[in-house]
């Protein structure tokens, strides 16, 4: 091989080139938010005012690590939020009937991861598209929340998750740190594991994945369950932020976790995904709330600005290569 | 080396394949030609272990084949180049040439990517390759269609690999490219594979294979050596004007 023969990567010029905007979208966002809103309001940016954004921004961050998993494989969850909901009353119901606080967490979790599997299997092995599937999971998820709890909403008070909710090092709260762990962990699981280059493999072509032997009925089974089990551990911060196991229905979780992927620059056809991209996509959907609260905005505004960011941000990455 | 005998396999009414025998030898380039619908990528894909036959058997030196899925195959040494490719166009060249085959470092309970080792080893693979050469960390998307099918073909034939077997190889390339990819399969059988070549150009049949098997409508009608025979007789064979 002479070094002529090596195609060499082409250079690009990336700061013209709109696919590189498109990759950074989030990230560039956050920055002229963060800008924008320091400007009109010099709170925006004090100590108290981040801690609060990170930990308010903890949850949709795991969601959308959960999310991501199931894009990445060219599928979408719909049922993140549900299923979320359904693993605080399963919290709720457990930590009522004296499981204890270790108890309680596992039941939130296994709720959630078994929400997961029965999605992974149903989309797998009942081949019937994702939306669909995740569509009923939305519905049914509530559903048995709401017939667990009967209704009720579930005050918890218990120290340990009053002191994980308002504790932490420094600026960052407990729920912080545990949502950058779960986002450092789901780095080193897509990009340096052979599954998670299947599920890349699964999302860019299914057939192709399928030739050389890699069960994409398997990986799909498991973003869908690493989903559901991510939703559980959302569940257990709500509770310990909201301070009560609700069965209500959490919708704004679902939109902020498609359109923190999005954000992220995470391809909805599958194949191209980052931990990094999704994560910064929380965060920016966080700030614009946050700020938009702090600068006196009505809340009925918040929801059409996350609508304008989010769409805005899937017509960039018409731009990506 | 590879023996197909009586084969059979339906859909339903539909006989696809009908008491197919045929073999392949190794160290030779084995053309199989038909017209389209004439059980070609059936065939191929009951000895890649897509499908099972319902009757008869395949052997691959003598032992029976009962392969469950592509994956016992490939583990069998049976690789396919698909026609369309099968590479996965958003993962890098070296990733897709180590597709589920993927070299992993143990450290403590986790299995991490051996990422260099594979980078590496990746180069030396497509150094050997008489096309112009794509570098291993580009992805699939950037490449010619030349270069992907040197990255498929190149697949296939490492990993010691057997058989490769190639459906219409040279379908989407230009000239240019195809006397390159042409070039290719030439090395794989000189270097000992057998190679199970499918294609609709019988040019590139009488140039390349050794030997040519025939099948029309399910059935293998017949089998030459390519230095004895010819191209009115090969489509003489496809057509049914004349029966082996």
């Amino acid at each position: 091989m002479t070094a002529a023969a090596v195609l060499p990567a082409k250079k690009e010029h990336r700061l013209t080139d709109l696919g590189f905007w498109a990759e950074w979208a989030a990230a560039v966002g956050l920055v002229l938010l963060v800008v924008v809103f320091q400007i009109l309001n010099p709170t925006f940016l004090s100590s108290g005012n981040i801690a609060s954004m990170l930990v308010a921004a903890a949850i949709l961050v795991i969601l959308a690590v959960g999310q991501t998993f199931v894009v990445a494989t060219g599928g979408i969850d719909l049922s993140v939020a549900s299923v979320m909901t359904l693993g605080a009353v399963v919290f709720g119901q457990a930590y009522t009937m004296g499981w204890g606080l270790i108890g309680s967490c596992l039941g939130a979790v296994v709720a959630g991861s078994l929400a997961g599997l029965a999605n992974g299997l149903i989309i797998a092995k009942g081949r019937i598209t994702d939306f669909i599937v995740t569509l009923g999971m939305l519905s049914a998820a509530s559903g048995a929340a709401l017939i667990l709890a009967d209704g009720k909403p579930v005050t918890i008070v218990d120290t340990f998750l009053l002191k994980l909710a308002t504790g932490g090092i420094g600026i960052f709260g407990w729920p912080v740190i545990i949502a950058i762990v779960i986002a450092v962990a789901a780095h080193g699981l897509l990009f340096w594991t052979r599954f998670g280059t299947h599920v890349l493999a699964t999302g860019g072509s299914a057939e192709a994945a399928t030739a050389t032997g890699i069960s994409t009925g398997r990986v799909k089974i498991a973003v869908y369950t690493i989903a559901g089990l991510l939703a559980g551990v959302g569940a257990i911060l709500l509770i310990a932020r909201v301070g009560a196991a609700e069965p209500a229905s959490n919708t704004s979780f679902l939109l902020n976790s498609v359109a923190a992927v999005v954000l992220g620059g995470v391809s909805l056809l599958g194949g191209r995904a980052t931990i990094l991209g999704p994560v910064i996509g929380a965060l920016l959907l966080t700030a614009l709330t946050n700020g938009l609260t702090l600068l006196g905005v009505s809340q009925f505004y918040q929801p059409l600005a996350v609508g304008l960011v989010v769409v805005l941000a899937a017509l960039l990455t018409r731009f990506q290569k | 080396m590879i023996n197909v005998d009586s084969v059979s396999l339906s859909f339903g009414s539909v006989r696809a394949l009908v008491d197919v025998s045929l073999t392949i030898n190794k160290g030779e380039i084995t053309a199989l030609v038909g017209d389209n619908g004439a059980g070609k990528s059936t065939l191929v894909r009951c000895i890649s272990g897509i499908h099972r036959p319902q009757s008869g058997t395949i052997s691959l030196d003598g032992e029976p084949l009962h392969f469950k899925n592509p994956e016992e195959a490939r583990e069998a040494g049976i690789e396919t180049v698909h026609q369309n490719l099968a590479l996965v166009e958003d993962l890098t060249v070296w990733q897709n040439l180590f597709l589920n085959r993927e070299l992993v470092h143990r450290i403590g309970p986790f299995a991490v990517l051996d990422k260099r080792g594979m980078q590496r080893q990746a180069k030396e693979m497509v150094s050997t390759l008489a096309v112009n050469v794509p570098a291993v960390r580009n992805r699939v998307r950037r490449l010619s269609g030349g270069q992907r099918q040197a990255v498929a073909i190149c697949r296939a034939a490492s990993f010691s690999s057997r058989l490769v077997i190639m459906d219409e190889p040279t379908a989407a390339l230009g000239v240019q490219e195809t006397a390159r990819v042409e070039e290719l399969i030439l090395r794989l059988r000189d270097e000992g594979h057998a190679v199970l070549l499918i294609s609709h150009n019988f040019a590139q049949v009488m140039r390349l294979s050794n030997q040519v098997w025939v099948m029309r409508a399910g059935r293998c009608v017949g089998g030459r050596r390519t230095e004895a025979t010819s191209g009115e007789e090969i489509v003489a064979l496809i057509t049914g004007a004349k029966n082996g």
